[in-house]
């Protein structure tokens, strides 16, 4: 076999052992998906009416409101979820089983990309999973062409490829579980202060900027124009970089801190 | 090299060393913990690495394993050069490390299907491998629990079994034993006998002495970064004194009277200056004479004691053991120097 097809082939169970591990404790990711859902009831159903008149120039309009909320929501979601992942990196890279695949005649990387493909299913799969309560809770995007539907899902997936590939790294450098889930704490951090909730128009002056240069809001104003046929402009763009961005900065500090020796 | 080393029997096997290193060196920042190590392992033969907690023994075993590098030195393993070609050293070798490499969260069976994969056996093959050998280390009860549930010995029997999945014909355990019970470790001694009369060459690391005794052809005792010593088990054994008779009393007077009269006493053969005159153990009320454990000795100190009308409770001979080598070469922190002068 070709030296690809090897990769290949130990990537892909090492995919099989990550995706083992989400299936036999599920609870982390289940743990992890209840912070967006919450939230989405919380603003629709408790602050939807307040939220709703703030930007209707006060009339109440639920429904316009929960339209707004949840492409914000689902890129939180991703967020979240990938949080995971550096918890799992973590715990993993602690554990006595990444020194042995290290002393095996495998492919090198193939435990961190059997992490990160297994990561951005879990993301793309989470992302699925909040959007139909969205849907159930009365959300619908019955403009969008399929074409739009095609391009969401891809800014879906590179998004949680982006966060995931942070997360590795942020997993590699923590010495265990709790310093990982705290070292991730900005991708929980940063859609909360992105144009998830309120337009950024409506924040105070000296707070938008915070809001306009970072990476959530540019992708949730891509997946609002997407999803709702709102002003993209120059969103789709930026939201590229900052996937592009982030996964080669993401990729490179793990490659490093994966090739350093262990202790 | 200043370790003190001694020659290989002459029944030295004529196939070369399927590990060879040499002049090994590794600092971690300031601390030294590798200073210059040589090391020769012939083929189907069970070398160990003996020294105490922080010797570097766990170093030695992650640098000739590929799991990290050494600041000098070159490493053969399996004819393959360590430094330009990792992979092949890889796929010749098998490592047990110190601490359980096998993953928790997932089933024994899981585990050993898991290396199966990543040795690309076929499907059946894997299945078939995985059956035979959790049979063998008698864990197929428990292949369907999550190897976190495992017991500290069921956990060392999985390791060792993941291990050899690949069939690999070099093995490196660090530590094998370590925290197991008697029970355990015997059956972890047979699994490694086992394994030797398999052609298979293993390279262990214990701090066990008995262990090393039990099972080595060859010890080499680490110390302070340095190899203090290398040979056989019986070679170690002739490098230091350690051979005495010791007399117990139980009527601390008549234990007085003796240690008066042995203090007093000249033996014709005092073979080891340093303990000329023998020893005194007050609480314990024994008395420690030095003697090489011959009849002849035996008898001349037995007509000493009955002249000197000393009548002991209890005589017991002691040969050396690799106990008495251990402390000698590696004792209260000495650097290999000193050590070196306690076993000329």
């Amino acid at each position: 076999m070709s030296s690809l097809s090897l990769a290949v082939r130990d990537a892909n169970t090492m995919l099989r052992r990550n995706l083992l591990h989400a299936r036999r404790y599920p609870s982390l990711t289940l743990n992890l998906l209840l912070t967006p859902i919450v939230l989405l009831l919380l603003f629709v159903y408790i602050f939807g009416d307040v939220m709703s008149a703030g930007m209707g120039g006060g009339h109440a309009d639920r429904s316009a409101y929960l339209a707004y909320l949840v492409p914000g929501i689902l890129m939180m979601t991703i967020g979240g979820t990938v949080v995971g992942a550096a918890v799992s990196v973590s715990t993993d890279m602690a554990e006595g089983i990444v020194a042995r695949f290290r002393t095996m005649a495998i492919h090198r990387g193939s435990v961190i990309i059997g992490h990160v493909v297994g990561s951005v299913l879990q993301s793309v799969a989470s992302v699925v999973l909040v959007g139909a309560v969205a849907v159930a809770i009365g959300f619908r995007s019955t403009d969008a062409t399929a074409l739009e539907w095609l391009a969401a899902l891809g800014l879906v997936a590179l998004v949680a490829l982006a966060l995931t590939w942070i997360a590795v790294g942020m997993g590699m450098v923590s010495p265990n579980a709790e310093a990982a889930s705290n070292n991730a704490l900005p991708l929980i951090v940063l859609p909360l202060i992105s144009s998830a909730f309120v337009p950024l128009d409506a924040m105070p002056g000296w707070f938008r900027p915070i809001a306009e240069y970072q990476p959530f809001t540019p992708a949730i104003e891509t997946l609002r124009g997407l999803l709702l046929g709102s002003e993209i402009g120059n969103n789709g763009w930026l939201a590229l970089g900052w996937c592009v961005g982030l996964s080669v900065l993401g990729y490179l500090w793990t490659k490093a801190v994966f090739n350093r020796d262990p202790k | 090299m200043t370790a003190t080393r001694t020659t290989a029997p002459s029944t030295t096997r004529t196939t070369a060393p399927v590990i060879a290193a040499t002049g090994l060196r590794k600092s971690y920042g300031d601390k030294l913990v590798l200073d210059g190590i040589d090391l020769s392992v012939p083929q189907g033969t069970v070398f160990s690495l003996l020294g105490p907690n922080g010797a570097g023994k766990t170093t030695v075993v992650k640098i000739l394993s590929s799991l990290v590098s050494a600041d000098a030195g070159t490493v053969r393993v399996a004819g393959h050069d360590l430094a330009a070609d990792p992979q092949a050293v890889r796929a010749a070798i098998g490592v047990t490390g110190q601490f359980s490499a096998v993953d928790g969260l997932i089933t024994g069976e899981e585990n050993m299907l898991l290396m199966a994969d990543l040795h690309h056996l076929s499907r059946r093959e894997g299945r078939r491998i995985t059956a035979e050998l959790l049979d063998r280390f008698d864990l197929k009860d428990a292949a369907k629990k999550p190897a976190a549930t495992y017991s500290g010995g069921m956990k060392r029997r999985l390791d060792i079994a993941m291990t050899l999945v690949g069939g690999p014909r070099i093995i490196f355990l660090d530590e094998p034993t370590t925290g197991l019970d008697p029970r355990s470790r015997h059956t972890m001694w047979g699994i490694i006998r086992e394994l030797v009369s398999g052609g298979v060459t293993v390279f262990l690391t214990t701090q066990y002495l008995e262990e090393a005794d039990q099972l080595a052809d060859r010890i080499a005792v680490l110390s302070d970064g340095r190899i203090a010593a290398e040979g056989s088990a019986d070679e170690l054994k002739r490098l230091v004194p350690g051979g005495h008779i010791r007399l117990r009393f139980t009527d601390p007077s008549a234990y007085r009277s003796a240690a008066v009269a042995l203090r007093e006493a000249t033996f014709p053969r005092t073979a080891h200056p340093a303990r000329a005159g023998g020893s005194l153990d007050d609480e314990a009320l024994a008395l420690q004479i030095p003697s090489d454990g011959s009849q002849r000795e035996l008898r001349s100190l037995l007509d000493w004691l009955d002249s000197a009308g000393i009548e002991a409770d209890e005589l017991t001979v002691h040969t050396p053991d690799l106990d008495d080598v251990f402390f000698a070469l590696t004792g209260g922190g000495a650097v290999p120097h000193q050590a070196e002068e306690a076993t000329r």
